[in-house]
Parts: structure tokens; C-alpha cells; sequence
């Protein structure tokens, strides 16, 4: 079964190729850099692992030890994504956790995908596959990580939550500054589900990420994205939230940080379908451009067809406020500090709405070391 | 020696000059109140005395406590003893204002070669120092000034400076917008503040303020100069016959 997929999956690459600025949803991010590479399979040391034992309720195997084919490639199409479709054909072996029905899972599962270059460009396509049963209650958290120089991480993550699930799923991407990033989180949400996305991009030269939820009738779904972009880096967000049932909210909060040479995208899609009556959608995309050199391309992308809902978006482009560096300078605070602190502060709703404490931490010291190693 | 003496001071604003040749000197322990009509150059003078950078000093001199203030970042005037109350304090959404103070206070005290104040000092300071100013400790884990109303921005300020203790404080405009009840507990804070070590400089367009922070001097500004200077009885005058016979006897 997978097999065929597989083999789907790569007559349809190679009908697609990589994409160009020619496509629509490619428009700001040129892929050539990656098509241009002559990558080698990283081999097995970068699939997912676990970081810990799996708790009571909680089963984490290898995919091919396990009994996916009801979800694997069934939700994640690869019919008009090349790198989903190369992920599906070329995937090693990758993770299936489950969470079994009504278990309430209060430890953070964590995942660990580390890649590396061996001297030569490298290509992994990790796979995971997540399946919350009905009632269930869970934290995930996916951390990219690298070592070495140009290697390409492409990432394909499915995720099924079940009806009335309460999930919280992080994403940190901390590759290293040459590598290349790109990654598909395809979101499927059961009857009144609470999903929560945290996106958090801080390191490769060139990364994309698209998160994609379709939602059920009363869901409860948030999208929050965090980039933060110095040096020559580009980092571009897409996502989409398919309102495909009535009486559904979502709930969009991306914000950029930019410094230096580097350009981000944000693209927010919402399509309210005609059934979803009652939709209540809202998107933020906020960024704070610290350099004159640095980019930021944002656009929404409203589709709605039903006529009783309630949606909004609204996109902002700023600096820091001159009156508020002064304001804390006239207090003692030196300049330095005072930039950083009303940097750090731009972050602030975002960090706060991290519950995991290491994590929040630990995005709060690479905050810090992210700006101080851009500025000096 | 005087703690703040300025010399024929000269200041522009985007090439227009606002302050024509201002001369003050200020001992430590007084309080002196400048007023003087909307564009005179009150609010000009404050915000040169902090640092502010959209404004040019073309001539003159300020010496703060001996040293060249106007070589010193906004910073180190205030790590030096500087405080100015704004007329428009700024809202910070995201820093909340125990750890801006506490960032404050602890960036002076480096300065002083003084250690971090520890967190059970620094909250039983603030405590005190709020109850000073009738304030609500909820106002603590807010965003600096972030959807604050007029008045309390405005007891926020004199929190501040009562929790940072300077040498100077500088009032610019502290009593606009705020009704007689606000104005009372303002002052009072302010009063309390005053010591033989503080001088003070309040700015203001209206007598009002001075009934309650009693000024040891009064001086006039008027197109950008001192055209008058005097006891606290010069307010009441002023309250009297409006600034219009003062500016004729400039010209």
C-alpha cells in the first residue's frame, strides 16, 4: 500500500519539479538554491527520535512498525506540493505517536529531528505521523536541530486529532545558518477539537513552513508563528485554516522579528466553505523591521463563501518606537538594552502563550543570543 | 557651587530655534517653577535638560554636579541623577512596570558601583513608594503606562521618580489633564519627595500646580528666554495679568 503511494508520490515530483517564483504560492521564495544542490541521503542518524520514554497512554513505534495506513499520505497531499510529494516517495522510516482515547498526557512529548552534513550537502525527508484519539489531551513538541554546513531538512508532519481532543503542538526550528528548511504540518481536526499551533523559526539560510488545518464543526483552532531573521536569511510562513464546518474559530498570531539583509513572508489563507456558517476567524501578522536592508512580504488571503461569519485580518509593518528607546533611557537604561528590551517585549504575547516552561526558556535565551549575535 | 547651571543656552528644533540664550542656576534643595505661554520653549527646555535627541544645542553650556551635561547620553544623565517626569509618558506594551523599574533602578545603582537591589528589597521599596502615591499594586504587573488613563501615567511618573531618587527631577507639564483630586495626590507625592539634597524643576503653563507645590522661585519664559524671575508670588501675579503684559515687557 505505502509502496504505491510512494510511487505516486514520485511520478507526481516529477511532474511537478521544484517550484518557481512563477508559482502563486512561491511568489517571494525562489526554491533554486535547493533545486541547484546535488544533495546526498543523509542516511538513518537523522530520522525522528523520541527524547523520552513514552508515558502511560501514549505509544510511540517506528512507522513501519506500525499499523498507519488508515492516516499515513492521507492527509498531507502531495498532488500540488513538490517537497510533500518528495517527502512521501523518498521518506526513510519516521514516528507514529498515538495517544489513546481520554488519556490526558501532562508531560510534553518531545521529538527530536537533528540532521547533519557530512562534508557534503545532505537531504532528509522525516516523517511523523500523530493521532489523538477522541477526549485525548496532549502536548507535542517537534525540535529541528543540525550540525555541519548546507544540508536540506524537508519535513512532512500529519497530525489527526479526534473529536473534543485538547492539543497543544510546538514546532522549533533552530537548523543552522546554512541549512535549508522546508516543512509541511498538514492539521486535521475532529469535532469540537482545541488545537493549538506554535511556530517557531529561527535558524537555516532558507526556510519555508506551511501549516495547514482543515476544521470540524466547533473547533477551537490557533495558529501562533514566531520568526525571527537576521544575516541573509529567508524564512517564509505559509498557512491555511479551511473553515470547512459551521460554528468553528480560529484564532492567527504570526510575528516577525528582521534584522540585517534577511527577508520574511507571511501568507495567511482562510477559506470559509459555504457550509461553515458562524466562522469566527481572526489573523494577525505583525513585524518589526530592525534593518532598512531587510524585507518583509505579508499578504492575506481571504476565501469566503458562507455569509453569516465573522472574519478579520489585519497585517502591520514597524520599527521600534524612538519615544519608547528614549523614554527608557531616560530611566538609566542604556540603549542596547533598552532596543532589546522593547524587542523582546514585541515578543512578549508570543512567549507568554508557550505554557511548556523549559521551551518557553529556552526560546527566551535564543531570543537573547539570536539578538546579540546579529547586532555586535 | 550650584547643582545645575545653565549658560546662554541655545536650542533648535528641525532648524527653527526655540531657546534664544537661556541662563538658570539651580542649587540643590530648591524648587523652581518655569512658566510661560504655549511655544515659549518650557517643554524645549525639559526635554534638552534629559537628552532628548530632536532637539540641536547650537551655544551655550549646561554644568550638572560640575560635569558637562550635554556631552552625556539621555542614559547617563539619568545614571547621574536625572529624572524627568514626561508631559506624555510613553506606553510600553510587553515590558510590564515592575521589571522596567527594576531594570531602572538596577542600571543607577551599577552606576553607583552598587549592587542589584535583591527581589524582597526591591518589592517592599515599591510597595512603600506606591502607597505613597495612592497607586494600586495591580498597576505593577502591567505594561509600562499601556492603556493607563491620563492620570494615572501621570502618578506613574512621580512613582517612578520616587523609586529612582534623583538629584533633579524635572516636571514637564505634570499637572496637564489631570482634575483637582489627581493634581492633590501628584503634589503630594512630589512634596514629599522634596529634600535638601533634590532640586526640582516644574514646568507648567497654569498657577494652579504651584498652589500646591510651592516653588522657591518662579521664572517667565517667553520666546525662548527668562524674561522674568521671582519669588512664588510671581505666579499669583501671572495668575493675575496673564502672560500678555509680561511678553510687552520682553519686547
Amino acid at each position: 500500500m505505502i509502496d504505491r503511494i510512494r510511487e505516486e508520490a514520485r511520478q507526481r515530483f516529477s511532474d511537478l519539479g521544484f517550484p518557481t517564483t512563477h508559482d502563486e504560492d512561491w511568489r517571494f521564495t525562489s526554491v533554486a538554491p535547493i533545486s541547484r544542490t546535488n544533495f546526498e541521503p543523509s542516511g538513518a542518524g537523522s530520522q525522528p527520535a523520541a527524547a523520552s520514554q513514552a508515558a502511560p497512554g501514549v505509544r510511540i513505534a517506528k512507522l513501519s512498525e506500525a499499523d498507519v495506513e488508515p492516516y499515513l499520505a492521507r492527509y498531507a497531499s502531495f498532488q500540488n506540493n513538490a517537497f510533500v510529494a518528495l517527502n512521501t516517495a523518498n521518506f526513510e522510516d519516521g514516528l507514529f505517536i498515538h495517544i489513546a482515547k481520554g488519556a490526558v498526557i501532562e508531560e510534553p512529548i518531545e521529538l527530536i529531528i537533528r540532521s547533519s552534513a557530512n562534508g557534503h550537502p545532505t537531504v532528509s525527508h522525516p516523517r511523523i505521523l500523530i493521532v489523538a484519539e477522541p477526549d485525548s489531551h496532549a502536548t507535542i513538541i517537534e525540535t529541528y536541530t543540525g550540525n555541519g554546513g548546507a544540508y536540506f531538512t524537508n519535513p512532512v508532519t500529519e497530525i489527526v486529532a479526534g473529536d473534543h481532543a485538547v492539543i497543544d503542538h510546538y514546532k522549533l526550528q533552530t537548523e543552522t545558518a546554512r541549512a535549508y528548511h522546508v516543512s509541511t504540518t498538514q492539521i486535521q481536526l475532529g469535532r469540537d477539537t482545541n488545537f493549538r499551533s506554535h511556530s517557531l523559526s529561527f535558524g537555516g539560510a532558507l526556510v519555508r513552513n506551511d501549516v495547514n488545518a482543515v476544521l470540524a464543526e466547533g473547533c477551537e483552532c490557533t495558529l501562533n508563528g514566531l520568526y525571527l531573521t537576521g544575516g541573509e536569511q529567508h524564512i517564509d510562513n505559509h498557512t491555511t485554516i479551511d473553515h470547512a464546518k459551521p460554528h468553528a474559530a480560529s484564532h492567527e498570531l504570526y510575528k516577525g522579528i528582521l534584522e540585517g539583509h534577511s527577508r520574511a513572508v507571511f501568507n495567511g489563507k482562510i477559506l470559509v466553505r459555504k457550509d461553515a456558517q458562524k466562522t469566527d476567524a481572526k489573523q494577525t501578522n505583525k513585524n518589526l523591521v530592525l534593518s532598512e536592508d531587510a524585507v518583509i512580504d505579508t499578504k492575506p488571503e481571504l476565501q469566503i463563501l458562507a455569509d453569516d461569519v465573522r472574519c478579520t485580518h489585519g497585517a502591520t509593518i514597524g520599527q521600534l518606537d524612538p519615544e519608547a528607546i528614549f523614554y527608557l533611557q531616560s530611566r538609566g537604561i542604556g540603549l542596547a538594552d533598552a532596543r532589546n528590551l522593547l524587542i523582546f517585549a514585541f515578543a512578549r504575547d508570543i512567549v507568554d502563550r508557550i505554557k511548556v516552561v523549559p521551551l518557553r526558556e529556552r526560546l527566551e535565551r535564543i531570543l537573547l543570543e539570536k539578538l546579540h549575535g546579529t547586532r555586535n | 557651587m550650584s547643582l545645575l547651571e545653565i549658560k546662554n543656552l541655545h536650542a533648535n528644533v528641525a532648524g527653527r530655534e526655540i531657546l534664544k540664550g537661556i541662563d538658570l542656576s539651580i542649587n540643590a534643595g530648591e524648587v523652581h517653577a518655569i512658566m510661560g505661554p504655549n511655544g515659549s520653549g518650557k517643554s524645549t527646555l525639559a526635554q534638552v535638560l534629559s537628552g532628548r535627541d530632536l532637539y540641536q544645542v547650537t551655544a551655550g553650556e549646561v554644568v550638572y554636579d560640575g560635569k558637562d551635561l550635554l556631552a552625556m547620553s539621555p542614559e547617563d544623565r539619568a545614571r547621574e541623577g536625572i529624572f524627568m517626569a514626561f508631559q506624555y509618558p510613553v506606553e510600553i506594551p510587553g515590558v510590564s512596570n515592575l521589571y522596567f523599574l527594576k531594570a531602572a533602578l538596577n542600571a543607577i545603582r551599577k552606576h553607583q558601583d552598587l549592587p542589584d537591589l535583591d527581589a524582597m528589597d526591591f518589592l517592599a521599596l515599591v510597595k512603600e513608594r506606591m502607597a505613597l502615591m495612592e497607586m494600586d499594586q495591580s498597576l505593577l504587573n502591567r505594561a509600562v503606562n499601556s492603556g493607563f488613563s491620563g492620570g494615572e501615567k501621570k502618578r506613574n511618573e512621580i512613582f517612578q521618580m520616587a523609586v529612582l531618587e534623583p538629584k533633579l527631577a524635572i516636571l514637564d507639564e505634570t499637572d496637564s489633564g489631570l482634575d483637582i483630586d489627581a493634581l492633590k495626590i501628584v503634589a503630594a507625592g512630589v512634596n514629599a519627595l522634596r529634600s535638601p539634597e533634590r532640586a526640582m524643576i516644574v514646568v507648567t503653563h497654569y498657577q494652579r500646580l504651584l498652589n500646591y507645590i510651592v516653588p522657591d522661585f518662579v521664572h517667565v519664559l517667553a520666546e525662548g528666554r527668562i524674561v522674568k524671575s521671582g519669588g512664588k508670588e510671581l505666579a499669583l501675579e501671572l495668575e493675575e495679568s496673564g502672560y500678555v503684559g509680561i511678553e510687552g515687557e520682553a519686547a
